[in-house]
């Protein structure tokens, strides 16, 4: 797969920020000939969870997707800067992006199950791998864990269709930790979701990060403050003619909200504007 | 406050737009059932005329092996055979190769506008007649494939599948010819089927660390495998009924053989070569072979359709 082995994952943290398990420098970003993001620099603590909010089009998922390399599958897309996971450089030249996401685990803004059984969508991952213990086992662990076991455990040959929105959310994020990745990026995993079953994937959140590192965009800033450890705030700068994002503070989430230090933070979580 | 010269624009529909509408969706009505009733009457018909030739010859029409207007005796099963033989083999080469080049123009392999150019230029093999092709298979298929069947029958000739030693027309250039003949529609719907599996669950795939292939493989095809399914019906129902190219192809001789070397006939082909100089029960017999064809092709197509429907249940998740 790769030469280079990505180093393995050190043991769970006990949910307490005791380094940096990814840091995002983004100096620019562009797709083609648009200039998307610049000056973001996000060290992403392990064991905690960090949002990225913002109006739509600061390029906050733009950040997200340079994780795990998403963005490579999009034409045009290049930037300067370095993500580095455990310190080593995801971008380098002999690092394959399928194995980083491997690593890096993602669940999307839509629900997005397999047209398969729910125990197909979540041993999924585990196949890829090349896992050979036991799936029953790791399926059942990884739904424990996304807290939909008990709703699906009768249904596991049903279509992972078949689950209401909330539930298929779910699905997914047990289809990404089956496989047990040292981080999970969440692209505002409730943007879809109805108010019970945003408030389940909050709940979720916050005991996954007792084992997982959680980077999650989010258009909603209750829900940062509920469960974001740190947030980055970013916005769009028009002043060049485009509509380049850039990161305009990164502060523990409590003081960002309480004690914005920039005017477009304050204006923001204020409501005046998006 | 509105100014008081703008007045409400509401009104309800006047009597003409509802008869509009009315007759309207009357209208459709009667052209959807015109459309039943013209199937209905072609199969009355020609039902009529075939009569008496089904009488005549009863269950000996369907297994007999002569056919033989002196005689009277009329039997179809070479031709029956040589339809679902050669379409077969035409679906197993062309559903193969079309699936494939389905995947190649809908999956990323190539810039967008190059797979719109590509999937442009395949649909357009659906247009060359039929005939075009009997002449292509004819002048270069048969001539270029003779060597190779020469080659298996030298090597393998003991088995009945490559005897005889091919001299002229043949099953396998017959099909070969009608696989690509089918190859359009293959890939046609397979592309939709594929073009149909939302971004988003690819998306999910490659998050999870899957490779192009494994996401292929692993998500695509399963998720659009009715799809693709449908498409290969549809494609078997089009090779049930391909006449003109076979007619030049398959050496016409209506006689049963497992062999791929040797010279066959379809069940179109028979009717399209006979009936110019049929009279009487030849005649009325070749219609009772046209309506055989007809339930055949009938009966896949429906097949076809009713597992295309599925697709698209089963991808909102209701199947």
């Amino acid at each position: 797969m790769t030469a280079i082995e990505l180093p393995q994952r050190p043991a769970p943290s006990n949910g307490s920020a005791d380094g940096i398990v990814i840091d995002l420098k983004l100096d620019r970003l562009w797709y083609g000939d648009f200039f998307a993001v610049r000056d973001t620099h996000m060290p992403i603590e392990r064991g905690s969870i960090t949002a990225f909010i913002g109006p739509s089009g600061c390029g906050k998922s733009t950040a997200l997707r340079c994780l795990n390399r998403m963005n490579d599958l999009v034409e045009g897309f290049r930037f300067e800067g370095h993500v580095r996971f455990q310190d080593q450089d995801i971008y380098h030249p002999r690092i394959d992006p399928v194995a980083v996401r491997r690593h890096i685990g993602m669940v999307f803004q839509q629900p997005n199950p397999f047209a398969m059984s729910v125990y197909k969508n979540v041993a999924f991952g585990l196949k890829l791998n090349g896992y050979k213990g036991d799936y029953a086992e790791r399926v059942e662990l990884a739904l424990r864990r996304a807290a939909l076991w008990d709703e699906v455990k009768d249904k596991l040959k049903q279509s992972g269709l078949s689950l209401s929105g909330g539930q298929q959310q779910r699905l997914c994020i047990a289809r990404a930790i089956a496989t047990e990745p040292a981080v999970l990026l969440m692209d505002e995993p409730c943007s879809a979701l109805d108010p019970i079953a945003t408030r389940k994937i909050e709940e979720l959140m916050l005991e996954l990060k007792e084992r997982y590192t959680i980077a999650i965009v989010t258009h909603n800033l209750q829900q940062a403050q509920r469960v974001a450890d740190k947030t980055g705030f970013m916005y769009v700068d028009t002043s060049q003619g485009g509509r380049t994002g850039y990161l305009v503070e990164y502060r523990p989430t409590r003081e960002l909200f309480d004690d914005p230090r920039e005017q477009a933070t304050k204006d923001y979580i204020a409501g005046q504007f998006s | 406050m509105s100014p008081p010269h703008v007045t409400s624009l509401p009104r309800p529909p006047t009597a003409g737009e509802k008869a509009v509408d009315v007759t309207f969706r009357h209208g459709t009505f009667a052209v959807g059932l015109g459309v039943l009733g013209l199937l209905a009457l072609i199969v009355v018909e020609i039902g009529g005329v075939a009569a008496p030739a089904l009488r005549e010859q009863g269950l000996q029409f369907l297994h007999g092996e002569t056919w033989d207007a002196n005689q009277q005796v009329y039997g179809i099963r070479p031709q029956i055979w040589g339809t679902l033989y050669s379409s077969t083999i035409a679906l197993v080469v062309g559903g193969v190769l079309g699936i494939a080049v389905a995947l190649f123009i809908s999956q990323g392999f190539l810039p967008r506008k190059l797979e719109l150019l590509l999937k442009t230029v395949i649909e357009l093999l659906a247009a060359i007649p039929s005939v075009v092709y009997g002449l292509w298979g004819i002048f270069f298929v048969l001539p270029a494939l003779r060597p190779v069947t020469e080659a298996i029958h030298d090597a393998f000739g003991d088995f009945a599948l490559f005897s005889p030693r091919s001299a002229g027309p043949n099953l396998l250039g017959g099909s070969l010819v009608l696989a690509i003949m089918i190859l359009p529609t293959v890939t046609a719907v397979s592309r939709d089927a594929f073009a149909a599996v939302p971004g988003k669950v690819r998306e999910a795939a490659f998050g999870l660390g899957a490779t192009r292939w494994e996401c292929i493989f692993g998500v695509v095809l399963p998720t659009a495998s009715s799809g693709v399914f449908g498409a290969l019906v549809l494609a078997f129902g089009r090779a049930l009924g391909e006449t003109m190219a076979l007619a030049m192809l398959l050496g016409n001789r209506n006689e049963f053989s497992w062999s791929l070397f040797a010279p066959s006939n379809t069940l179109a082909s028979l009717i399209a070569n006979t009936f110019p100089e049929a009279t009487g029960t030849e005649r009325n017999a070749l219609m009772c072979a046209a309506i055989v064809l007809l339930l055949i092709t009938l009966a896949v197509n429906v097949l076809g359709t009713l597992i295309l429907a599925r697709t698209n249940r089963r991808l909102r998740g209701l199947a």
